[in-house]
């Protein structure tokens, strides 16, 4: 693989604070603030409705250093969840009904314990998601996750920008668009995405630039017909996802001078009903040292849980956590533009 | 006022329904219902329009369509095709009326 860039952190960039993120936002005039949005469409404060979702971001550690990567992760993040934690993330599943569990990264396949984490999820009938970049499925030691992945009947989220190599390796780095379809080639080969089999991978695209991205329905009819023709790839569901404007992608909406039109056009697209479907309403982000969060992107700008509730995984309650107030901010404005964005995709159809 | 077009109107466009809004409506809802995805894609109809846009040479249209296009998954290669599309029109507008030049001038010649 080519292109890896040093991370914000490894730069000593200030943006790799998320109160310094936090402070760079607010610093852009705009029509009306999130809550003002949300007020005027009755849904302020906005609380969650149950925790369908454990989202567990397993470390910072990643292959690849995208430009608009939220999280700041890649090759040279040490973070990584500690074992008590993800003993207790466990622990949590085992004692709750909380049917689903998405793990998330950086590259959470990098984590020495993913492995166990999927099985023993799995094992006690949870719904497992994986949230893979694709290229780490050509790494040495970890070729054989597609099989891994089928025998554990993990759902597969998989990041590609585009079905062209150009806009792809703009976003992810040179020569991933390539390393990504052989992945692609080789989870379709152990039945992913294949009628019948069960076994479900999904795409993820986010614009390549400071735009929306568009209508997730004929996208998707597009990138089927295209990825099946160009390279004989087939998948499930394609996910339209805004690009959020934190981290990497907020320094470079800060470089182009891109800030003020890109909050603005967030603004401007303010959807209630998106608003409605946000997905921190039913989702619970866990950071790798345990702490918990509405989302992951407040995760990335250190934004805890509101009220009086826990603060960490370890003293998990919930009873004090499922109809929570959710921690808002004007970064929330990408998840309510247009058709909604999730990590699920749209919200609205 | 200095120059003719701003960028910024064209977030203003829906203030020249202040003066006659039932027309503004009826032009919004077919503009709207002509853009949805029909028998041609999404993209598609952006891509015309990015090529109409610098046919009828309308800053706002290309800044709008610009757009449209990469949220609809084009990339500058097709725009760019687009664009030289609206191009040949023009320009083979323009030469094939040399044809009438040619008949005027040979009924005008001995």
């Amino acid at each position: 693989m080519g292109r890896v860039l040093p991370t914000l952190q490894k730069q000593h960039a200030p943006l790799a604070s998320g109160a310094e993120q936090r402070a760079t936002l607010a610093t852009v005039p705009l029509a009306r603030s999130f809550k003002e949005a949300l007020a005027q469409s009755s849904l302020y404060p906005l609380r969650a409705t149950g925790v369908d979702i454990l989202q567990i971001n397993v470390g910072k550690k990643c292959n690849q250093t995208c430009r608009h990567c939220h999280v700041d992760a890649g090759p040279d993040r040490t973070e990584m969840m500690p074992r008590d934690v993800m003993e207790k993330c466990l622990e949590v599943l085992a004692t709750t009904d909380i049917p689903t569990v998405d793990i998330t990264g950086g590259a959470p396949e990098l984590h020495p314990d993913f492995r166990e984490l999927v099985a023993r999820s799995h094992a006690i009938g949870k719904h497992v998601m994986d949230r893979c970049n694709l290229t780490i499925l050509l790494l040495p030691n970890y070729s054989d996750l597609p099989e891994f992945f089928a025998e554990h009947q993990v759902e597969v989220i998989c990041s590609l920008p585009h079905y062209r190599a150009k806009q792809t390796d703009s976003q992810r780095g040179e020569g991933v668009f390539d390393e990504s379809i052989e992945a692609l080639h080789r989870l379709n080969a152990v039945g992913y995405g294949k009628p019948d089999s069960g076994l479900v991978v999904n795409l993820v695209m986010n614009p390549v630039g400071a735009f929306l991205p568009g209508n997730q329905a004929s996208l998707e009819r597009e990138w089927k017909r295209e990825l099946k023709h160009r390279h004989g790839i087939v998948f499930n569901n394609l996910y339209t996802i805004t690009n959020l404007p934190i981290s990497r992608f907020l320094e470079w909406l800060e470089e182009s001078d891109n800030l003020e039109g890109y909050m603005t056009r967030l603004v401007n697209a303010f959807n209630p009903g998106a608003a409605q479907g946000v997905m921190c309403r039913n989702t619970l982000s866990v950071g790798w040292d345990g702490q918990l969060y509405d989302c992951d992107f407040n995760q990335m700008l250190e934004l805890g849980l509101a009220g009086d509730g826990p603060r960490s995984i370890m003293d998990f309650d919930i009873a004090q956590i499922r109809h929570r107030e959710i921690v808002v901010g004007p970064h929330c404005f990408a998840c309510t533009a247009g058709a909604g964005s999730s990590c699920g995709g749209a919200t609205v159809t | 006022m200095d120059h003719y077009y701003n960028a910024k109107d064209l977030a203003r466009f829906s203030e020249i329904g202040e003066e006659a809004g039932p027309l503004w409506q009826k032009f919004n809802a077919w503009y709207t219902a002509v853009f949805a995805g029909g028998a041609l894609s999404e993209r598609e109809k952006a891509l015309i329009a990015l090529g109409v846009a610098h046919a009828v040479q309308c800053p706002y249209c290309i800044d709008a369509y610009t757009e449209s296009c990469l949220e609809n998954g084009a990339d500058t290669e097709q725009m760019t095709e687009a664009v030289h599309v609206a191009s040949a029109i023009r320009g083979g507008a323009s030469l094939v009326h040399g044809v009438q030049m040619r008949n005027k001038a040979k009924q005008l010649g001995m």
